[in-house]
């Protein structure tokens, strides 16, 4: 650790400062040093979107972002958007529809998903899956998901 | 006997389908949903060290020296070993079955001694205190190879002109060859003939969880606990008990959430045996979770055929015989313990399929070569057997000039034609292909579909209509596996225990790995018991508690493991019955269960809450007859026995459009019409035959492992190897056909992998279809832009 660096940021609403080494990414740090393991490592590469976590209001792949980059950013993960409720109607539609099977991509997918709802976009079936397209679903067909959001789109308000 | 009349209930009670054929949402998504599932990768363990593998860059060489000096000496490093090290702890093992007779592989270790036989094959396992300093450690190891010729192409393996290991004789695995008889004169006397070569991309499951397992040996106890990412923990249970010389009971394998598994994670991975073997040597628990780049040069691959199919019709339709030549490679192994000889058995087995012809021959050879092993994934063996079968029977319909779903129609077996033997062998206790057919092209609008596709042609718009019917193993018995010496169950078993309060606890041997097993479980329990959804909780996945059994593969967990829940929550409920029949003194017959109450039988009066049957069993016995114990805990098991597989039948329907200057295929409709016997939840099933649709699709369209005339894979990451994404993905209607199994209670016949099956012949039959104007045809997978192209003579 000779070359940590003192990094300070916000996650999931609580400040957190750590010593950090230069090369570890941002899932990592979630999950090793913070234990928040919901943000899943499906591919390390920048693909499959389950890592995908928010930092400062914009979806990034945890797996693409170093830990240190994030010095001063607000992170938010799956565990902060589910205790803040923010994600309950879409988790409420995945479920209900069974837009998930092992759930491995559903923290990323979920996140994704919020993105475009908080565009307030009234948007189709198509725009919906290109979306997403930038997460890996090997379970289900993807009707599913793109189902539940639709759903939660355009029901509200 | 029709699914409204299912004895769901014990003899005598009111028949109830309760919770059987709802769409209920699944218990155990909710912690998913909130990422706060538990996946091997998140256990947090004190003293946990991490694993990385050093694997062979070569696909083929001996290996003259390996330098560790300075990868010990690197930060963190706890110790690394080599495959003779390794294998002082952990016996090697060998791929073979008795019933495949003549299959041969040679040991295999944990970790490669002398030589590596695949680019990928570990060779030096680094422990460290993280996985990032195991991985710095790997790049320190120095190591002197010696490279060996390399056998890449099958066709040059069956030639047999290096061998891969010498004291086998030759390439071969495993070949079989199968023939009714009367097949050359079936040919002499048809009126057409047609051949076709189709070719088959190896491709692999690309579960998004990597395979991951944490050993942690005791060394106090000499026990050994597992976490595995696996679908069948009895069998690993077995698997580490043998080779690390364990006793049984000592090892406990627990499979927390598995994220994604499609036959991938039901093997022996040398590198996971290594893993339980390091855990022994160092005495404390040890990691490894595969990372993309390994997974793609270790976890199974499968599906790499080339199949040579002739079949002989009369000119009024009528199929007279197929004659088929498989040659298949698998790799340097034949994978542990289910072999890699299984896949192409399932081609010879299933080819021709849904229809009446008698005569058939089939030849098939399995071969080894110098890329990564092969093995049992998704669908095993039936997306090659359903594409060729489909693929020739449209080719025999057009030459004839008839209608596809006409000439199908003509040769599919008659829906009451059953129990009908195949000449194949293979049994089939009730098969619905007639009706699966009729709904199909009812729910698809065929006719019209037929028209705008002609329409559109017209104006230079390539459609294409594709069809696949197709059979599908499901709830295999002993003869799958247990009759050729492997350690692996055709049983399972189920263990509901009432609780006081008037909850169910059920333990099942049948894994969850997304599919729904412990939503179904429940809804099953909860109807049979004849309580709320709400009250019933689920364990599975874990050696310690469990009753034995084999797991979840082979579409087998809703129609094997189903059963025993079933069988287990109807005795329950009579056990239930005894003791409120003897609280209120009257004969247990007037009596039954519904809605967490034992109510009168006729009137549905409520005689006494479930929570206060449990307060009276568990904490005032005293008040019961002296003589009376009650037995609120049941176990109960379940092998299917009368056939060696459940069938299911189905078909399933692509709607294309080819664009001829740019090859690419835009998928634009897919429907599957299935017979899965009882459907438990029609809303899981349907997600389910959708997700193995976009798995077939994947195979049909992207997905392809590539190896180089040197044996090294060439897009072994997830940039170049290409996935189905959503926005690729065509909707995909499903529609079901309910001919439930006569061998169980319970109907359930297995649907997890009926949309892979079928999914990658309907599409290629579809592009076909699509290019038939233009005088092309595309017959190996995947069917990239650029084959398209090709036989469009455009490039």
């Amino acid at each position: 650790m000779e070359h940590a660096v003192e990094t300070t940021l916000t996650v999931n609403g609580t400040k957190v400062t750590r010593r950090i080494e230069p090369r570890q990414h941002l899932v990592d740090f979630l999950r090793e040093e913070l234990g928040l393991t919901g943000s899943h490592v499906g591919c390390e590469h920048g693909v499959c979107g389950a890592c995908t976590v928010r930092v400062d209001g914009e979806i990034v792949r945890g797996c693409l972002m170093l830990a240190v980059q994030a010095d001063g950013c607000k992170v938010e993960t799956i565990e902060g958007l589910s205790d803040s409720q923010e994600l309950s109607l879409l988790q409420k539609a995945f479920h209900e529809k069974n837009a998930l099977q092992c759930g491995f991509c559903t923290p990323g997918m979920l996140m994704a998903a919020q993105d475009l709802v908080l565009s307030k976009r009234k948007v189709s079936r198509e725009e919906i899956r290109m979306h997403i397209s930038g997460n890996y679903c090997r379970c289900t067909g993807y009707q599913a998901i793109v189902d539940a959001i639709e759903e939660v789109i355009h029901g509200q308000g | 006997m029709g699914k409204a009349e299912l004895p769901l209930h014990a003899p005598g009670t009111q028949v109830d389908r309760g919770y059987i054929g709802q769409s209920v949402p699944r218990p155990n998504a909710a912690r998913l949903l909130q990422g706060r599932g538990t996946f091997t990768d998140d256990l947090r363990f004190p003293r946990l060290a991490h694993v990385a593998f050093f694997r062979s860059p070569y696909a083929h060489a001996r290996i003259r020296k390996l330098d560790f000096s300075k990868a010990i000496k690197s930060p963190g490093v706890l110790a690394v070993f080599d495959g003779p090290t390794v294998a002082e702890y952990c016996t090697p093992w060998v791929g073979v079955l008795a019933h495949l007779k003549g299959i041969k592989s040679p040991p295999q270790h944990a970790i490669a001694i002398g030589r590596a036989c695949w680019q990928g094959e570990a060779v030096a396992a680094v422990v460290a205190d993280s996985r990032s300093q195991a991985e710095d450690a790997v790049q320190l190891i120095e190591a002197e190879w010696e490279e060996l010729p390399v056998v890449v192409d099958m066709e040059d393996s069956l030639k047999n002109k290096t061998t891969i290991h010498p004291e086998l004789g030759d390439n071969i695995c495993f070949k079989r060859e199968h023939d009714t008889g009367g097949v050359d004169e079936a040919f002499a006397g048809a009126d057409v003939v047609v051949e076709e070569t189709f070719h088959f991309g190896r491709h692999t499951g690309v579960c998004l969880e990597g395979r991951a397992i944490l050993a942690d040996y005791n060394a106090a106890e000499h026990t050994l606990t597992v976490y595995h990412a696996t679908q069948a923990p009895h069998m690993m249970q077995d698997i580490f008990s043998r080779h690390l010389n364990i006793p049984e009971a000592n090892v406990r394998v627990i499979a927390k959430d598995v994220g994604g598994s499609f036959g991938i994670k039901v093997h022996v991975y040398p590198d996971e045996m290594a893993t339980a073997a390091i855990s022994v040597i160092l005495r404390r628990p040890v990691k490894f979770v595969a990372d993309r780049l390994e997974s793609f040069v270790s976890d199974i691959h499968a599906r790499e055929h080339r199949v040579n199919i002739r079949i002989a019709v009369k000119k009024t339709g009528e199929i007279l015989a197929f004659d088929l030549d498989d040659l298949t490679a698998i790799g340097p192994y034949s994978v542990y313990p289910r072999t890699s000889g299984i896949e192409g058995n399932q081609v010879v087995n299933l080819a021709g399929g849904p229809y009446k012809h008698q005569k058939y021959r089939a030849k098939m050879h399995v071969v080894f070569t110098n890329k990564n092993v092969s093995c049992q994934y998704r669908a095993v063996g039936h997306p090659i057997a359903v594409a060729l079968t489909e693929g020739i029977v449209d080719l025999a319909a057009q030459k004839l000039g008839m209608d596809p779903a006409e000439f199908r129609r003509k040769n599919l077996i008659p829906d009451d034609a059953y129990p009908y033997t195949f000449p194949s062998g293979i049994k089939f206790e009730k098969l619905s292909h007639h009706q699966t057919l009729n709904k199909l092209l009812d729910v698809m609008g065929y006719e019209k579909l037929k028209k705008e596709r002609d329409e559109l042609r017209k104006s230079g718009i390539y459609r294409g209509i594709g069809l696949a019917a197709m059979i599908e193993v499901t709830n295999p018995s002993p003869a799958f596996y247990g009759v050729g010496g492997a350690r692996i169950s055709a049983q399972d078993g189920a263990t509901l225990r009432f609780e006081p309060s008037g909850m169910l606890t059920l333990l099942c041997s049948v894994t969850e790995q997304g599919q729904g097993t412990e939503g179904i479980f429940a809804q099953i329990a909860a109807s049979a018991v004849g309580v709320s959804l709400d009250k019933v909780r689920v364990i599975t996945g874990d050696t310690g508690i469990t009753p034995y059994g084999g797991g979840t593969w082979a579409s087998r967990g809703a129609g094997i493991g189903g059963e025993a829940v079933l069988l287990a929550g109807r005795a329950l409920r009579s056990n239930m019955l005894d003791i409120a029949a003897a609280i209120l003194k009257v004969d247990k017959a007037e009596l039954d269960v519904r809605k967490n109450s034992v109510v009168h039988l006729l009137t549905g009066e409520t005689r006494i809450p479930l929570s206060e049957l449990g307060r009276v069993a568990y904490f005032r016995p005293d008040t019961l007859p002296l003589d009376f114990q009650s037995e609120l805990t049941v176990t109960r098991h379940y092998t299917p026995r009368q056939y060696g597989f459940t069938f299911t039948n189905g078909i399933q329907a692509s709607l294309v459009e080819v664009d001829p200057d740019t090859g690419f295929v835009k998928l634009l409709k897919h429907w599957c019409v299935e017979d899965s016997g009882t459907v438990i939840n029609p809303m899981l099933v349907d997600e389910q035959i959708r997700g193995g649709v976009v798995q077939g699709i994947g195979a049909a369209l992207f997905e392809e492992c590539l190896y180089g005339p040197d044996g090294q894979m060439l897009n072994g990451n997830m940039a170049d190897y290409l996935v189905p994404m959503s926005g690729e993905m065509p909707d995909i209607v499903c529609a079901h056909v309910e001919t439930p199994t006569q061998q169980s209670q319970l109907g359930a016949k297995g649907v997890g992998e009926a949309g892979t099956a079928g999914a990658p012949g309907a599409v290629m039959n579809a592009i076909n279809d699509a290019l038939l104007p233009l005088g092309a045809r595309v017959t190996a997978m995947p069917f990239t832009p650029e084959r398209i192209l090709r036989a469009l003579g455009k490039v």
